[in-house]
């Protein structure tokens, strides 16, 4: 861990000054990932810009029913928010999934979505990765792939995003709100995290210097509220996902009104399954009709031998996560299927 | 009159459970472990970092390490050239910076000490070490056919192969066959406190409080090596935060910090092994391949048996674990033939796991019985009981007192084992199929000669009980009490134990399941000449000191613990996790000297096995050498969620053929055959066979109904 | 570089220089020997470090310590002072869950053992004030630490390895503790597997 100056601005604007003038200089949420990339030698800052004590840390419903939530809101206390619990259950099932009691008191909104991927190979600065060290190769491809996308993925990286929280928002179409130096601009999930392409350096569109200082939900809805998280893993808990899906679902009697369906453990973003969502969007609901939209997004899939399973495992928890909220929307209206 | 062996104690103290008298210290977290001690001038120490190799196989060119002593708080960088000269390098893996020769990739080839452990972090970064690589061999699918030799022995003394009959023949005639390979990947110890030493040289004494299971060992295996009498190390080690193996043996990184502390002589260094670093520096369970072949009556009772055990060691230092031993002495059988292999590759240094041999052998053997079981359409139960041996098959010997019947018809009664449908996915309760499984477990009662304590009078009617034994966790302060209550017919509150020294008498290490058994056993026998010497109203400050070198009861009898285990299984339908609900294990162990600390170990090895099935695997990159899964967010181990539904019980026994005590071990047994029970429990679940661990989610994706 | 900030560590205040760099882990161990709490994996992997900061459970090794001036913490030794403790802060006395913790054998080598403690202090309040889990059923039903079951305990828990398997002591001890129904003997009862259902 590299010497560095520690600093703590008191305004979301000097903090993002400090850090847009510096290409050494870096902000410092929660910590929980940026603290072990310094001691894992990932990092080698000169500045930390902390921004975990700005005033950024409160829920709040704007006039137009769109839940604003404060970067700084700890995972815990978000997922504890009586409005998310009951209105965006995703989002709460989703935090409620990720990492443990301690850290989700720790980690805070923006920094869950701008963590970065637990490749073992990234993490590992004596193997080579482009991720880390562009141009140096890639050493998950040929390696250990357990983890690996099967969506998505270049001949650059393979690595997968390692966030919860994010394939929720992704599902709900939530909008990050960032601040940079000539002002704020609102980024939609779609938009945030990025494929790797040529440059798998770069996890976000955000630029050096920008800001997270908020994410915002759309107004709740019958949508919103009929919507759930299922996260596989070989841990029981305390495990990051083999894959993840957040799903919400509305049925009209055997319908389907409308459906969103993101995917975690994937891909090196979290994945929407816009083809599945448009394959089910007024069909009738069925089981099989759900396996069959997720095969169609899954058409692309390129697998290795370690991450094939991924493709079934997938398959099965989006049928399994609709299957819930399908049986839930019954028992609200009574109807049979 | 001169006590020459120990003879067997009343119990009192013995048997009753206890708390574990550490306990308020642990609790609090005021107990002190290798890297917390500020006493005997451990104050203000250097914060030695390893630098690890980056090559699997090769040699240092040359080691920079001008921007690292460039850093404010970086003291010294020892390497290969300007490290102290160790007076013995016949232990590869222990010559620190003794040669440029690199053995696999995570050796230590460099150390900094630094007044901060930021400093030294840092300065380990910055070192820069210049290789010349060589060709290596990392993993046993590369290792060519030729690779593979039969070493001398394989761990713990035990012969490398064994052959009795005509295996061939007998499988030949068989009316029923079963063969496989079964597989369990490498596996780290993984106890919660790191490796950790702080040392300290004087100029004619190494005080070196140390993370270990044997104070003593470490004193007479790192003596020679610093070219020290072994009188001149002190190693302490009042509390050790588990080891499961990994700190039965002395490794580089203690090495490392008492040449350190020589080389600064009069400043004490402070070296902790990072987690990551663990997975290169403090031994692991090698990675085993069985070939298990079975041949039985068409009622599944065994003419033939071949377990044929092969994997992979070090090429700097032979480590060959026992996998086939089990299979000598479990089930009857007329033919028989046990074998074990190794290559040598460039790689770490394997060393003990909890139950090495038993452990992964156990898998194999006892995945096949079920298989064997399936084939003869006998209750996995019964199959086991039909090959139950009248006299050890091994040995000929008649057993110490082996009661696995009697561990697996308990369990089976306490687990409900009757009600259990014969074919496998007959169960659905919701989004899973349930199962059961079951697998016999077995340890072998080791003793350990050489153990020495003393007995000292004190004021009030207390005595002082000293040993140098290591409490790592298992109750040993606690239990050596007890033993020492009884032994000399007194309370346990009379007794002062002290423990954790090589200031104290000598002391084999906590280890083998054979701490407890072998330390206590010196104990009751000094205890007893104590009363010989001193009688029942000792004069304050008289003492005794004796020492066990045998406990002839035991000769020309097959000691070993037994024990059934029995889980349920949940295989989830839409995702294949596998998750355990029920756990039972029901051992035979002699008499349970402290039924909660004894509880805990045996919970302890459930889970662990537990693990094992479900989790644990070491993955070796093969084109790099070093293991990628190396912290404990990849490489998992059981979290409270994981763990449900366990029960123990243990059959009421004294084994004095064992110790005067009536006891065997406890501490290795819980894991043996736990990651067989779940294999076969989730095979009934779902009808899906793995034989190789661990049981993963992938492996029961989408299974096909049964016809 | 070095910097100079004010730690209050079991009710006792410290004025100690860091380097920027140093995590609050390393201030507590090595710059103020406060080693209750305990490093095993420095990387947030396992829970060892976990104090009471500000009142919450946290790691002690994934945050610095300079970002930490004028912050309280508890630790497992200090914890006996804390509402519901015995009330001081001589050695000899503990917090009810640490008595629990004795009395159901919820420890072996004791080194995960005072990340425990503080993690379930800490998990209980969060319990107190609502918070929903992993395998809560409902979401917007209301929580009581005297409810929770074992599947809720553990889930909760789960940030804290035990490598020695002392959990099913654990658990008991923090259900006598909650005040929940009380378990008899060993935690044999059935589980609920359903609850987790690949959630």
């Amino acid at each position: 861990m590299k010497e560095l100056t520690y600093v703590r601005p008191t305004d979301a604007r000097d903090a993002v000054a400090r850090v847009s003038d510096d290409p050494h200089a870096r902000f410092l949420g929660g910590g929980t990932n940026l603290v072990d990339h310094l001691k894992l030698g990932l990092l080698t800052p000169d500045v930390l810009v902390d921004v975990s004590r700005l005033p950024l840390d409160e829920v709040t419903r704007l006039d137009d029913g769109t839940l604003r939530i404060g970067t700084n809101v700890r995972n815990s206390d978000l997922a504890a928010h009586p409005v998310v619990r009951s209105s965006y259950p995703a989002v709460t099932r989703a935090l409620l999934a990720g990492a443990s009691g301690q850290i989700r008191n720790q980690a805070t909104t923006g920094g869950n979505l701008l963590q970065r991927t637990r490749c073992v190979y990234f993490q590992d600065v004596t193997t080579p990765c482009n991720k880390r060290e562009p141009g140096s190769g890639c050493s998950a491809i040929g390696g250990y792939g357990r983890y690996d996308a099967v969506l998505g993925a270049s001949e650059a990286c393979v690595a997968t995003h390692p966030s919860d929280l994010a394939v929720a928002l992704a599902a709900l179409d939530a909008v990050v709100v960032v601040l940079g130096r000539d002002g704020e601009r609102r980024v939609p999930m779609s938009d945030f995290h990025r494929l790797p392409g040529h440059h798998p350096e770069t996890d976000t569109t955000l630029a050096h210097g920008e800001l997270v200082t908020s994410v915002e939900l759309p107004p709740e809805s019958a949508l919103t509220r009929a919507s759930d998280y299922r996260k596989v893993r070989d841990r029981a808990s305390y495990a990051f996902a083999l894959v993840s899906v957040a799903a919400a679902l509305e049925l009209d009697g055997d319908v389907v009104r409308d459906v969103r369906i993101a995917w975690g453990g994937v891909a090196h973003r979290p994945w929407r399954a816009a083809a599945a969502e448009e394959a089910l969007r007024g069909e009738t609901y069925s089981e099989e009709a759900v396996r069959a939209a997720a095969e169609l997004e899954l058409a692309a899939a390129v697998t290795g031998p370690d991450n094939a399973y991924k493709i079934p495992m997938v398959r099965n928890a989006t049928a399994y996560a609709l299957r819930g909220l399908a049986d839930r929307s019954s028992e609200r209206t009574g109807a049979t299927r | 009159m001169t006590v020459q062996q120990a003879r067997p104690v009343p119990n009192r103290a013995v048997g009753i459970a206890s708390e574990r008298v550490d306990g308020r210290e642990k609790v609090t977290g005021l107990a002190t472990y290798a890297a917390e001690h500020r006493d005997l001038q451990l104050d203000d120490p250097l914060h030695a970092w390893m630098v690890t190799s980056t090559i699997a196989r090769g040699r240092v060119l040359r080691v920079d390490a001008s921007a690292a002593l460039a850093l404010p708080g970086v003291e010294r960088v020892l390497d290969h050239e300007n490290a102290p000269r160790a007076a013995s390098t016949d232990d590869r893996e222990l010559a620190v910076l003794q040669d440029d020769r690199v053995g696999f990739r995570g050796q230590i080839v460099a150390l900094v000490l630094a007044e901060t452990p930021e400093a030294a972090r840092e300065g380990a970064r910055l070192v820069s070490v210049h290789y010349d690589a060589e060709p290596a061999t990392v993993t046993l699918d590369a290792a060519g056919e030729d690779d593979f030799y039969a070493p001398e022995q394989v761990n713990a003394g035990h012969e490398t192969d064994l052959e009795q009959g005509d295996v061939e023949a007998g499988l030949a005639g068989a009316a029923v066959r079963v063969e496989g390979r079964y597989s369990t990947p490498a596996e780290h110890n993984s106890p919660m406190e790191p490796h950790a030493a702080t040392a300290r040289w004087d100029g004619s004494v190494l005080t070196m409080y140390d993370s270990t299971q044997a104070v003593h060992a470490v004193a007479a295996t790192l003596a020679p090596i610093l070219g020290l009498e072994q009188s001149q190390l002190r190693v302490l080690a009042p509390y050790v935060g588990g080891g499961f193996g990994s700190k039965g043996l002395p490794h580089a990184p203690e090495v490392a910090a008492a040449m350190a502390a020589m080389a600064v002589e009069g400043r004490p260094v402070k070296l902790v092994v990072t987690r990551q670093q663990m997975f290169a520096l403090t031994g692991y369970r090698p990675e085993t391949i069985s070939h298990v072949r079975i041949g039985a009556e068409p009622d599944g009772r065994i003419v033939a048996l071949e377990h044929a055990a092969i994997g992979g060691t070090s090429r700097i230092k032979e480590y060959a674990e026992q996998t086939a031993t089990a299979a000598r002495m479990m089930y009857a059988g007329e033919h028989r033939r046990t074998t074990h292999r190794v290559a040598a590759l460039d790689v770490a240094v394997p060393s003990w796991m909890r139950a090495p041999g038993e452990m992964p052998g156990m898998f194999a053997l006892e995945v096949a019985l079920d298989e064997l079981a399936e084939a003869c359409g006998v209750d996995p139960v019964d199959l086991r009981v039909r090959n139950e041996p009248e006299l050890d098959p091994e040995t000929g010997n008649p057993y110490n007192d082996r009661r696995l019947v009697e561990c697996l018809q308990r369990g089976a009664e306490r687990f409900g084992w009757a009600d259990r449908p014969t074919s496998p996915q007959a169960i659905v309760d919701g989004d899973w199929w349930v199962g059961t499984g079951v697998a016999s477990a077995t340890y072998p009662t080791l003793w350990m000669p050489g153990n020495t304590a003393r007995i000292t009078a004190d004021e009030d009617g207390r005595y002082g009980v000293a040993i140098g034994a290591v409490d790592i966790g298992t109750g040993a302060r606690t239990v050596l009490a007890q033993i020492a209550a009884d032994a000399l017919d007194v309370d346990v509150a009379s007794i002062d134990l002290a423990i954790g020294d090589t200031d104290l008498p000598a002391a084999t290490v906590a280890g083998g399941s054979a701490g407890t058994g072998s330390w206590g056993t010196a104990i009751v026998q000094a205890a007893q000449q104590f009363r010989a010497d001193h009688g029942d109203t000792p004069d304050p400050g008289v003492q005794t000191t004796g020492t066990a070198e045998s406990y002839p009861d035991s000769v020309g009898h097959a000691l070993h613990s037994f024990g059934a285990t029995f889980a349920e299984v949940r295989v989830h339908r839409w995702t294949g996790e596998l998750r355990v609900t029920r756990l039972l294990g029901v051992y035979s162990v002699g008499r349970v000297i402290n039924p909660t600390t004894a509880r805990s170990q045996f919970l302890g090895g459930l889970i662990m096995g537990l693990s094992g099935a479900l989790f644990e695997e070491s993955v070796r990159d093969s084109r790099f050498g070093h293991v990628v899964t190396q912290d404990l967010a990849t490489y998992h181990v059981a979290s409270h969620a994981d763990v449900r539904g366990l029960e123990v019980d243990w059959l009421d026994e004294e084994d004095h053929l064992a110790t005067p005590m009536g006891s065997r071990g406890v501490g290795e047994i819980g894991i043996v055959g736990t990651a067989a029970a779940i294999a076969n429990a989730a095979h009934h679940a779902t009808g899906v066979r793995v034989r190789d661990l661990p049981l993963t989610a992938d492996l029961f994706l989408d299974v096909p109904p049964l016809p | 570089m070095d910097t100079s900030i004010t730690l209050t560590v079991d009710g006792r205040r410290h004025d100690v220089v860091v380097d920027t760099r140093t995590t609050l882990l390393d201030a507590l161990r090595e710059r103020l020997a406060v080693t209750s709490a305990k490093k095993g994996c420095d990387h947030g992997q396992c829970g060892s470090c976990t104090v009471l900061l500000e009142g919450r459970r946290h790691l002690t090794c994934l945050t610095l310590a300079v970002a930490h001036d004028g912050d309280e913490i508890v630790t497992a030794a200090g914890v006996s002072a804390l509402e519901g403790g015995a009330g001081d802060d001589a050695p000899t006395s503990l917090h009810p869950l640490q008595e629990a913790f004795l009395a159901h054998d919820g420890l072996q080598c004791g080194y995960c053992t005072p990340g425990q403690v503080c993690s379930a202090i800490g998990m209980l309040d969060e319990a107190k004030q609502g918070h929903p889990s992993h395998v809560t059923d409902d979401l917007e039903e209301s929580v009581d630490p005297a409810d929770l079951d074992d599947d809720e305990v553990r889930e909760r828990m789960s940030g804290n390895l035990c490598r020695c398997g002392a959990y099913g002591g654990i658990v008991d001890a923090i259900r006598e503790v909650a005040g929940g129904a009380p378990r008899e003997g060993q935690p044999d009862r059935p589980a609920q597997p359903e609850r987790e259902a690949a959630r």
